[in-house]
């Protein structure tokens, strides 16, 4: 491995976790596309900041960008209380349209400098290691290392701070509202950090990934987790693996970084979508196939018992007439009977059935209960 | 260029001409079809299936080498219906909202688009240039063979929607009541996102995946202000469509270096804000001016009422009171002098000295109704 190409994981992993951090909140409070709406708006604020400074390493660039999130936020919200639209059709109208204006304004007035739209939807994490930041004439890594890693640490920061708060206004706002933690402000502190997520990392991974990490890895963790820090922890962990594989799919592709990073954070959520211990989908086809079991055990118990004392003892018994009475497909007759032997629930003597003792309890237990 | 000459172009110049007809047809169709999506609440689904389109459409050229719109159109199609199948499973057999999921597939997807397009670049002979054009759309590039087939499928769509307008509008408003009709519901369901689908790949080569979610949001959030029928609501959103299309080509045509696509979108933009602000019944502004009217009239009738029972307690007086009386019994002290100028121009009251204001006979009459009306 080349240092390029450790920086270059290192970057991404950053800005993987300082983009799951916001990004739970987004998908416990349900806002996920507002990620996708700001990650759009913030070009306008960049390229207003752009035409202002003449410059693009400004800082005046990442101002402008987190000013703009927080208006497409107010502008959504403003349309919402009309009441004249809902609010996924807020979001629907507004992003376009600011996004459409910076295209063009792009197109116009800047096309000949570097800020191509192209390079701000998918980022360029290649060149992220020849962009140096030098102080006092020394090399001290590449300038994308402290951008992001200082917008990591202001996540990581509001976050500890007002965890409390952020877990309140989150899951009961109402509450939050009653004991005075001013929800709204929280919400707009939270918008903000998400525009400035979202400008500070696309110079490095471009927009479209920003809002696959945000979303995706907190999704992932979502399903693993009933815990808010450990979905946090998990969040930033898939992030990183999804960085860190993506980068090397990207290598052995030669693709896009970005949108292999993107694939893989789909991947991963894909994973635990399919994995996860008790809400995958895997657990859930088990614990069906679990209840579907013993629901039949106890049907068996149950219907030998009731015959046991009858007199056609003899033909209700048989393993050959349960499809009939229980509507069972032989198949499933045989594995059930099959499973009730092994449990000691039941004895098969010549295909004639009787209970155990065991057998004999559960059948009661059932009529019991 | 002066808009005489454009609109000589818009008939006469090949480009433009064929970028209009495409717009335009871009327009209608995701208007009709976007109505549907914004009443059944889906009208970011708009925005997910655009950019999960993009994988679709460079596997379909990996396949088949060919840059006929016909087959990427279908390869996109998959792949905005794979998006949408996905995310519906999402929903529902998780605790995952709507909002994650869609963000989560539209941002995987397009990542996932993104890397075979890179991918697809590198690759050692040219015929993949120009894929990357479905990214922000050029309209430029449309010829008039792809208008040809945009017509053709937009037609087909436009039938399929009208053939079963009724089952749309029924799983549109009420889909529970459908299913207990009988309804195939699901069917139903997939048939109207399948043609939620078509519309969005037709625009995608036009304005593409970037902006074309706004193409099926904003024609029908404007059309939605004028009206509460469903039928004129669609014909409004393919209307608006249409017009911001042309009149988007237009403006781009009479300049240099004004991307098509964004143009169109900021014309349906306008519409959109225009409908809000003026249209009848819902529009803000006669919203606000019938608010004001009720204000005015709730205020005549306070001091109307607060001037009867003036007259009543002092019944063989035939004399006025001042301003300051009504002044003191009224919640709102400073709107009763123009109360009472109203009240006067209506000709419900009189000021019998300086003032001293009185009930005229009509207004007695106008308070006594006003009595029985609350009792």
């Amino acid at each position: 491995m080349s240092s390029a190409q450790i920086e270059i994981q290192i970057i991404a992993s950053i800005v993987a976790v300082a983009c799951a951090l916001p990004g739970v909140f987004l998908v416990l409070r349900r806002m996920a596309m507002m990620s996708d709406a700001i990650s759009h708006t913030v070009l306008l604020g960049i390229v207003i900041a752009f035409f202002i400074t003449k410059s693009l390493n400004s800082p005046l660039l990442l101002v402008g960008a987190a000013l703009m999130g927080v208006i497409t936020v107010v502008l959504v919200e403003l349309l919402n209380r009309t009441q004249l639209v809902r609010e996924d059709a807020a979001i629907g109208l507004v992003f376009p349209a600011i996004f459409s204006i910076a295209v063009i304004l792009i197109t116009r007035f800047a096309g000949d400098v570097h800020l191509d739209t192209d390079a701000v939807l998918l980022g360029e994490l290649v060149f992220a290691p020849f962009n140096r930041l030098k102080l006092f004439g020394m090399d001290i890594g590449p300038e994308a290392l402290y951008t992001t890693g200082g917008i990591l640490l202001l996540n990581l920061v509001f976050v500890l701070v007002f965890y409390k708060e952020l877990k309140l206004a989150t899951f009961d706002p109402a509450l939050a509202a009653a004991l005075g933690f001013a929800p709204t402000l929280i919400h707009y502190a939270l918008m903000t950090l998400v525009s400035l997520t979202a400008v500070g990392s696309f110079d490095a991974v471009g927009s479209v990934l920003v809002v696959a990490f945000m979303i995706a890895p907190p999704a992932a963790a979502y399903l693993l987790t009933d815990r808010l820090s450990r979905m946090l922890i998990y969040s930033a962990l898939i992030g990183i693996f999804s960085a860190v594989s993506g980068y090397w799919l990207a290598y052995l592709l030669d693709a896009s970084i970005a949108g292999s990073m993107a694939t893989m954070t789909g991947v991963s959520f894909l994973i635990s979508y399919l994995f996860a211990p008790e809400r995958g989908l895997l657990a859930h086809a088990r614990r069906r196939q679990n209840q579907r079991i013993e629901f039949a055990l106890t049907m068996l118990t149950m219907h030998i018992a009731n015959h046991t004392a009858a007199h056609e003892a003899e033909i209700e018994n048989e393993v050959v007439h349960l499809n009939e009475h229980l509507k069972w497909t032989p198949q499933f007759a045989m594995e059930v009977v099959g499973i009730a032997e092994r449990n000691g629930l039941i004895q098969q003597r010549n295909g004639l059935l009787t209970l155990t003792d065991s057998g004999l309890k559960r059948s009661q237990q059932e009529f019991s209960s | 260029m002066d808009i005489s000459q454009l609109f000589y172009d818009l008939f006469f110049d090949y480009t433009l001409r064929t970028v209009a007809l495409g717009s335009a047809i871009l327009g209608i169709v995701s208007g009709a079809l976007g109505s549907f999506a914004v009443l059944r609440k889906q009208s970011l689904l708009g925005d997910a299936i655009s950019h999960a389109a993009l994988p679709g459409i460079v596997i379909a050229f990996l396949l088949t080498r060919s840059r006929e719109p016909v087959i990427l159109m279908f390869g996109a199609s998959i792949a905005g219906w794979l998006a949408t199948l996905f995310m519906l499973n999402i929903i529902r057999t998780t605790r995952i909202k709507d909002d994650s999921a869609l963000g989560l597939v539209l941002s995987v997807f397009f990542g996932f688009g993104l890397m075979l397009l890179t991918f697809t670049q590198r690759l050692p002979d040219a015929t993949q240039a120009g894929l990357d054009k479905f990214l922000f759309g050029q309209a430029a590039t449309l010829l008039q063979r792809d208008v040809v087939t945009m017509a053709i499928i937009g037609t087909l769509a436009i039938i399929l929607l009208i053939a079963f307008w009724k089952e749309f509008k029924l799983i549109t408003f009420d889909t529970e009541y459908a299913a207990s009709l009988g309804y195939p519901v699901r069917f139903l369901d997939v048939l109207l996102t399948t043609l939620l689908v078509i519309a969005i790949v037709l625009g995608l080569q036009t304005v593409g995946v970037v902006l074309m979610s706004a193409m099926i949001v904003a024609p029908a959030a404007a059309a939605r202000q004028w009206t509460d029928k469903l039928k004129n609501m669609v014909v409004l959103g393919g209307l608006f469509g249409a017009i911001a299309g042309v009149s988007g080509t237009l403006i781009s045509g009479s300049a240099e270096k004004i991307p098509t696509g964004p143009v169109i979108v900021l014309c349906m933009s306008a519409i959109v804000l225009f409908s809000m602000l003026f249209a009848t019944n819902r529009g803000l502004v006669w919203n606000w001016f019938r608010n004001l009217q009720n204000r005015r009239h709730l205020r005549a009738q306070a001091v109307l009422g607060d001037l009867n029972t003036l007259a009543m307690q002092h019944p063989n007086e035939e004399r006025g009171h001042s301003s300051a009386v009504l002044r003191a019994m009224s919640t709102n002290p400073d709107g009763v002098s123009l109360a009472l100028q109203q009240l006067k121009e209506q000709g419900y009251a009189q000021e019998l000295g300086k003032d001293a204001w009185a009930l005229t006979q009509s207004g007695l009459d106008e308070a006594g109704k006003s009595q029985e009306k609350e009792a």
